[in-house]
């Protein structure tokens, strides 16, 4: 089977979801557009030569809805034969491009795909494209409805995760994220968001907070207490019948931030990067993705990164680095005991809590994350994984070449 | 009641707590918004924060404006977006702090509130308008290739509704007091200084605590926001309209529309920040550059008289006679009538010269229906052109003009005749657009009160006048014949007598160039949509069916038989075969025959559209040159042939040279004029350019000796 091999991977930073946020100001055609011509700027890419634009997106409507990825492609200028799909796997969308991407090359469909991601949180907020899921009754019943807090708490309580211990767990991902930045580790995949003047909008990842202390996460009021008591709880209990009463640890501060970006990574077959002069950076050697049980809703990273193990011939003790979405911290904490993994090996450049999570776009970003920090650390494979909407789980195995 | 600071902006606080902030910059008959305004504007917004005994503020103007907008000067001389995106935030954070200072703040309108005017007033909580029909209101930057980058293309759609909004800024519409009150952009009028102060203390009274709308958290876009499906069908088209018009050649355009688009996303600051950045944008523009430069600074400099000999006192023309009462004579009594002159309309006839007249009364009858004028109006402007056939009736007349049939014997013969009746101090002027006006002159008794004003048809509609100075004519006769064309509202240039004048001889190498190409083989209607990408208002091939195909021949020959006299060769242009073959041959003499470049079917509300017979006659070329070549010969073909003029001295100033060109023939007013376009594009890359097209098109793309001077010297045309 044809080879899949990762040329290159860039991402906008990310900014505050909110109305004060920098790229607030940006639309989400402009990040995306960011991105595609990056890509293109530091390849010396003839773009005549990609396929198709693979670009996840959880909220595509308004000005980020219709198949963003082929206007992306035609906004940034790119040749008009290069074709666009826009796809949501929820919050794993990003990564789904890149393993979409990876597909059509191993297929040998297709020799050269941009897989990436975009989402202008502050702009479009998550939930303002609707679904049957959420807000059809019936269907909402019949798949046992709660919001993510509310699984991710019900986790920490199952796990036995106290307060304290997911707050740790955040505010050593704000402390890696701080250290990450001030060293310039994202510096190799960054590329900062310019307005039409060429003025900077902004060129760094402005949602840490590097003053995070474990006292003032500790004051932070708990944010699903009050609608797990309103019903959602007692949906969650009817399923969970050894769990009496959710422990309600999850809180703006140990939970990913909403915010905005892009991503994009440069897939393609080996011949094609060989005419195109481009130097493979790591090969995809699996992927894979999986349901699970959708009240609970994230615990699917456990058996996603199994089954692309086992696809790849691996355990995870041969993975050197992992980056498992932050999307509340006893993801992560329980993902790690369902792995049987050291915290050492996983976001050591610190994850969503601290920098955010721009629905669409995460998988893709912390992708090149982890390919950056391999180049970095000289290590060869790396495991991406994050938790779904609706119970799901994906992830992707790279090897450095 | 204590006043300080005599600054640009007087503080004076009355015994109700109210303070009135009156802009009244010294030593300027305008207030003009600046750093000298802004800086003590801002002063004040930080007294009224401090003092609490503040009940409510009104602001107006000292002058008999209130303010006509930013100053240009300074946008002008930014080329920096950062200093541009500056000079915006700075603006609009006054503003939002006069509008967020807690007290009613009310914009009493004395007179004219204009681009940054607008966007002051729009930063109070109510606006107050004397009601005086000289008062303009309105968002007119794109007029200049700018934006309203204090705010105005955020508030003004919030206050009225996008789809009411887009139009005043895309078009720059000026609206008077009353039309501004019915859009909702002022609140009350007033009849006069005392009924507005009187007015906004009524309303402070009545409205301790306003918000404004935006800072409302119940807030409702009148007619909804971007993402509302009630706008969704307007944004799609959105683009189509403005570039039906205006062929992407304005950036300012696409900006206004990005900046109310994306700021019916965001929230009102940071649709500000977005504002900031588009118009930073524009501001450090080529075109806004070219426009500003040319028709502010330029426009400006021949309106204060530029051309006009120094020393002579102004003077007006009470009575004007004009000869030949065709559609050019006409035109020429009608605007005359119009800015209040007498005038006498003499024809072969009296039936004739009565015809003449009912041109000017259908056209008052056009403005009656747009509600322009009245039926009183049109009575007075009528009653003042006297038709005749007799040319005793001349007798009085400070100013007579001819405009009859292009023919020398018959022009001498008038000239004669009017002159019998003039008394010494009176000018005559011939409206010819080809004929030198030296020789014309010789007919005359007095030549150096002999001038040529040159007008363009539709006469009503057009906004220019060449003044030709014949050998003889005198500086006075010049004054005299500047000022009567800026009292009938048009603008002067001055040219020196040689062929084609300066307007004719130049717009003739874009029609014709459109022409060459034909004969290559280039798809007749690329070269059309040529012309309209580079920013012409006409192709090329439509233009030389306007002109007519039979007029250019006759033109073509007599320049033959001229040259041959003078014993010269006349070098030829390809187009000529073009214009032969199209009259003698195929017998398509242009539109006024219906058959030309194009079919004119008779039928009212037919289309015109390109003769299928033009395949077969001009073949198509196997190989279509780029449309971009296209556009590099028409444009080239027209600045180079202007440059050629300033060399000869037919043109003196660039100012006349490039409102000449706009003005005169719609040449691309986002290039700021024919030699502004060689400017822009660069003089040393013009000339490189140039001299690339001369070697493959031929000698007429061969830089005229002063570019290369100037290329070598690095300079520039400068007005």
């Amino acid at each position: 089977m044809t080879e899949a091999f990762i040329y290159d991977a860039v991402r906008t930073p990310r900014g505050k979801g909110k109305k004060d946020g920098s790229l607030h100001q940006v639309t989400p055609i402009e990040l995306a557009a960011t991105c595609l011509r990056a890509l293109e700027a530091r390849n010396g890419l003839d773009t005549s030569r990609v396929d198709d634009v693979v670009l996840g997106c959880v909220t595509p409507v308004g000005e980020q809805g219709a198949d963003i990825a082929r206007v992306a492609a035609l906004y940034a200028g790119w040749a008009e034969t290069v074709a666009g799909v826009t796809q949501s796997r929820f919050c794993a969308s990003g990564l789904e491009a890149v393993n979409l991407a990876a597909m059509k090359v191993m297929s040998g469909f297709e020799d050269l795909i941009v897989g990436g991601g975009v989402e202008s949180m502050s702009r479009w907020a998550m939930g303002s494209d609707g679904g049957a899921w959420a807000m059809d009754p019936r269907v909402n019943n019949a798949t046992g409805f709660a919001p993510q807090g509310i699984g991710a708490d019900l986790i920490a309580t199952l796990e036995g995760f106290s307060r304290e211990d997911v707050d740790r767990f955040a505010l050593r991902s704000q402390q890696r994220a701080t250290q990450a930045r001030e060293a310039g580790r994202y510096a190799k995949s960054l590329v900062p968001v310019v307005d039409l003047n060429g003025m900077t909008v902004l060129d760094h990842d402005e949602f840490i907070r590097p003053e995070t202390t474990l006292d003032g996460l500790a004051q932070l009021k708990p944010s699903f207490a009050q609608i797990g008591q309103m019903g959602f709880d007692a949906t969650a209990l009817r399923k969970y019948t050894t769990v009496e009463r959710i422990d309600h640890v999850h809180h703006a501060g140990n939970s990913s931030g909403i915010v905005d970006g892009a991503a994009a990574v440069l897939v393609g077959n080996k011949k094609i990067g060989r005419q195109l002069g481009l130097k493979p950076r790591a090969r995809i050697r699996a992927a894979a993705v999986i349901g699970s049980e959708p009240t609970i809703m994230l615990t699917g990273i456990g058996p996603a990164a199994n089954k692309a193990l086992a696809k790849a011939g691996m355990k995870a003790a041969d993975i050197d680095l992992f980056e498992i979405n932050e999307a509340f911290a006893a993801v992560v904490m329980r993902a790690m005991r369902d792995l049987d993994i050291d915290a050492e090996r996983v976001n050591v450049n610190g994850g969503a809590i601290a920098l955010g999570h721009p629905l669409g776009a995460t998988g893709a970003m912390i992708l090149g994350t982890v390919l950056d920090e391999l180049e970095r650390q000289d290590k060869q494979t790396g495991l991406v994984s994050l938790c779904v909407g609706a119970g799901m789980g994906i992830a992707t195995i790279i090897e450095r070449v | 009641m204590e006043a300080t600071n005599p600054s640009a902006v007087r503080f004076e606080k009355d015994a109700d707590g109210i303070v009135t902030l009156t802009l009244d910059m010294p030593g300027r008959s305008m207030n003009v918004l600046n750093e000298a305004l802004s800086a003590p504007l801002g002063d004040a917004i930080a007294r009224i924060e401090q003092d609490a005994t503040i009940k409510g503020v009104i602001v107006s103007s000292g002058k008999k404006e209130f303010l006509a907008g930013a100053d240009i000067d300074k946008v002008y001389a930014m080329t920096q977006a950062e200093e541009a995106y500056a000079l915006a935030e700075t603006f609009k954070a006054l503003l939002r702090r006069l509008e967020t200072c807690g007290r009613p703040v009310v914009a009493a309108l004395n007179g004219t509130a204009l681009g940054g005017g607008l966007e002051l007033a729009l930063g109070c909580h109510w606006r107050i308008a004397i009601d005086d029909p000289k008062a303009k209101f309105g968002l007119p930057e794109v007029k200049l290739g700018l934006l309203p980058g204090g705010g105005g293309t955020q508030r003004l759609p919030r206050l009225i509704g996008i789809q009411a909004a887009l139009p005043l800024m895309l078009e720059g519409k000026e609206l008077k007091a009353a039309q501004a009150r019915q859009q909702g952009i002022v609140n009350e009028l007033a009849s006069d200084r005392d009924d507005m102060m009187a007015k906004a203390r009524a309303w402070i009274a009545a409205n301790p605590k306003p918000v404004q709308p935006w800072d409302d958290k119940k807030f409702k876009w009148p007619g909804g926001d971007s993402k509302s499906p009630a706008n969704g069908q307007m944004w799609a088209i959105a683009p189509s309209l403005a570039n039906a018009k205006s062929w992407g050649n304005y950036p300012a355009v696409a900006n206004i529309l990005s900046c109310v688009f994306e700021g019916g996303i965001v929230d009102f600051d940071t649709g500000c920040r977005i504002e900031s950045r588009y118009f930073a944008n524009c501001v450090v523009s080529p075109v806004s550059k070219n426009m500003i430069g040319t028709l502010w600074f330029q426009l400006g400099s021949i309106n204060k008289g530029r051309s006009r000999p120094d020393g002579i006192e102004r003077g007006k023309v009470q009575k004007l006679g004009v000869l030949g009462a065709g559609m050019m004579g006409a035109g020429i009594a009608h605007v005359s009538a119009q800015a209040g002159i007498e005038v006498v309309l003499l024809d072969t006839s009296l039936d004739n010269a009565e015809r003449g007249k009912a041109y000017s009364a259908g056209l008052l009858d056009q403005a009656i229906k747009k509600g322009r004028l009245t039926a009183q109006g049109k009575d007075e402007r009528l009653a003042r052109i006297k038709p005749t056939a007799a040319y005793e009736d001349l007798q009085g007349c400070d100013l007579v003009i001819e405009a009859v049939f292009e023919d020398r014997a018959i022009k001498a013969e008038v000239t004669r005749q009017a002159e019998a009746q003039l008394t010494k101090k009176a000018i005559f002027a011939s409206n010819t657009s080809t004929l030198p006006i030296t020789g014309l002159a010789q007919a005359s008794a007095r030549p150096q009160h002999f001038i040529g004003l040159h007008f363009f048809s539709p006469v009503d509609k057009m906004p220019l006048v060449e003044i030709i100075k014949g050998k003889k004519t005198s500086p006075e006769t010049l004054a005299r014949a500047f000022d009567y064309v800026q009292q009938i509202g048009k603008t002067p240039i001055v040219v020196n007598d040689a062929r084609g004048f300066y307007t004719s001889r130049v717009f003739a190498t874009y029609v014709m160039e459109g022409l060459a190409l034909l004969q290559e083989g280039a798809h007749p209607r690329s070269i059309e949509v040529a012309g309209l990408q580079a920013g012409m208002p006409v192709g090329p091939l439509a233009l030389q069916d306007e002109v007519s195909l039979s007029l250019s021949l006759h033109i073509l020959e007599q320049t033959r038989k001229d040259f041959e006299a003078d014993g010269k060769t006349y070098a030829g242009h390809p187009a000529d075969a073009v214009i032969e073959k199209m009259v003698r041959t195929l017998d398509r003499p242009g539109k006024k025959a219906g058959r030309g470049f194009y079919d004119y079917p008779a039928a009212a509300g037919g289309q015109k559209q390109l003769w299928p017979g033009l395949a077969a006659q001009f073949p198509l070329a196997a190989a279509q040159p780029a449309q971009a070549e296209l556009i590099d010969r028409l444009m080239f073909a027209q600045a180079n042939e202007a440059a050629k003029c300033y060399e000869e001295g037919v043109v003196e100033s660039v100012a006349d040279a490039n409102i000449g060109s706009i003005f005169g023939w719609g040449f691309a007013p986002q290039q700021g004029g024919a030699l502004q376009f060689i400017n822009a594009y660069g003089v040393a890359r013009f000339v490189k350019r140039s001299r690339e097209l001369e070697k493959r098109y031929g000698a007429r793309f061969k830089p005229a000796r002063l570019l290369v001077k100037m290329a070598k010297d690095g300079s520039r045309f400068d007005a």
